[in-house]
């Protein structure tokens, strides 16, 4: 039986314990009501400029724009991987991670074997894994979701774009989490560049995009550009890319503070588990302990009669 | 006579979603209006006042900052950079918002810098043009 002083010792040392995570799951519960905010009001956007692209691509010549090119030989691959800044989110870091070197090793060993694998780590956590791996990081993206701002996008966006401009890569896709709702995150691999020929459709864009402008198969529509397509394409796919970006950047925050809010909680649940045993343990042993000197004391007098 | 369907949204949300029997907007090579039945389209739009017009024969107006319609199937889906309903603008704070510009347009210096500044002048004169025009109608 443990002593009286080490079962108090741990019953406080959980108490504080329990303290930290309660006020870590109040503070991303906070944190997640904005974030989700912010996430809904993106969505509507993001999703109704993929549906026009998704359009336009389908009914003008791919070689408008290199954007859209699909390329023969894909030597070099990118990937944007976007994990948290911060831990104590449960399984959030972990499982990104771990899609990412699987999607690496299944699709893209070969360009890993020839040195043509470049990664983009949005947050701390990827960027300090995939750095101690070896892996070829360009940019540095550490600390992005302390102050999550559209810039961080655009710079991205810009870097990708560059590299795919000047051949340094011919592909470009991003894993991240999409956020479902605050207890579940689905992890999605999608392709930014070229844009695909088909559009992705994640799990939530399915359940909640609106197909207004919707046209019957096999029909050819001619669309009229104005002023031009080219100067068109020029200025949306970018911002289309932008905008995806940002939209997943949010996603990702939002996935970030509703798995924080859940590890937390539970850990808050576990503690208060813990202090119950812990207590009860406490109580027992102090009545052993009462109870061991009273037999001493009546023992003794016993003796003494 | 079925109507147009309208949605408009920018990147703070949805702005406006509903029937309508046309829509303006300031094209880049001048204002231009849809009506149903219109051909497929895609048209880019400036800083300047998108007009819907709904069934009841009202006119909704937005100011924004640009952006770009798509018309399919008698479908008008406009992605704006920035939309706000005329008569929710707050005339003052618009007219601050532009002073406020103006002098960080003088002091810019950078060309990046500048550009914003320009871009963020334009867009508060045209909150103040579009809610004053919408006080005076």
């Amino acid at each position: 039986m443990a002593n009286l002083q080490d079962i108090r010792d741990r019953i406080s040392s959980v108490e504080n314990t329990k303290q930290v995570t309660s006020a870590m799951k109040m503070v991303s519960a906070a944190k997640l009501r904005r974030a989700q905010e912010a996430i809904f009001q993106t969505r509507p956007y993001s999703f109704r400029m993929s549906e026009v692209i998704s359009h336009i691509k389908k009914h003008v010549d791919p070689s408008l724009h290199p954007l859209f090119q699909e390329r023969k030989e894909k030597n070099a691959v990118l990937l944007v991987i976007v994990t948290a800044d911060r831990g104590l989110a449960g399984a959030f870091n972990t499982t990104i991670l771990k899609l990412a070197e699987k999607t690496i090793s299944e699709r893209f060993a070969r360009q890993k074997e020839s040195e043509n694998l470049f990664l983009i780590c949005v947050g701390k956590k990827g960027h300090e894994h995939f750095q101690k791996q070896g892996y070829q990081l360009i940019g540095d993206f550490r600390g992005a979701f302390d102050r999550i701002s559209f810039e961080t996008a655009y710079d991205v966006t810009e870097l990708a774009r560059e590299g795919y401009n000047d051949n340094r890569w011919d592909e470009v896709h991003v894993i991240y989490n999409e956020f479902k709702n605050t207890i579940a995150q689905n992890r999605i691999v999608e392709q930014l560049f070229p844009i695909p020929a088909e559009l992705y459709l994640t799990p939530v864009m399915e359940s909640e995009m609106t197909h207004v402008a919707e046209y019957k198969e096999g029909e050819s529509v001619d669309y009229l550009f104005e002023p031009d397509a080219e100067t068109i394409l020029d200025v949306l796919a970018p911002r289309y890319v932008r905008h995806k970006l940002w939209r997943i950047f949010l996603e990702s925050n939002a996935s970030e503070q509703g798995a924080r809010m859940v590890a937390m909680d539970s850990a808050t649940t576990n503690a208060e588990e813990m202090l119950g045993n812990l207590r009860l343990t406490y109580n027992r042993a102090r009545q052993d302990a009462i109870t061991n000197e009273l037999i001493e004391i009546t023992s003794g007098a016993d003796a003494l009669g | 006579m079925s109507n147009l369907i309208v949605e408009i949204v920018s990147p703070a949300g949805k702005v406006f979603t509903g029937e309508a029997t046309g829509i303006q907007a300031p094209g880049v090579s001048g204002s231009f209006e849809v009506l149903r039945n219109h051909a497929p389209m895609i048209a880019a739009f400036e800083v300047g006042t998108l007009r819907v017009t709904i069934p009841s024969g009202e006119s909704i107006k937005f100011a924004t900052s640009g952006g770009f319609l798509e018309v399919l199937n008698n479908t008008v889906s406009v992605l704006a950079e920035s939309a706000e309903l005329l008569s929710e603008i707050d005339l003052d704070r618009a007219r601050k918002s532009e002073e406020r510009a103006k002098t960080i347009l003088a002091q810019a210096g950078e060309t990046l810098e500048r550009e914003s500044a320009v871009a963020a002048l334009e867009r508060a004169r045209n909150r103040v043009r579009a809610a004053m025009g919408h006080v005076g109608s």
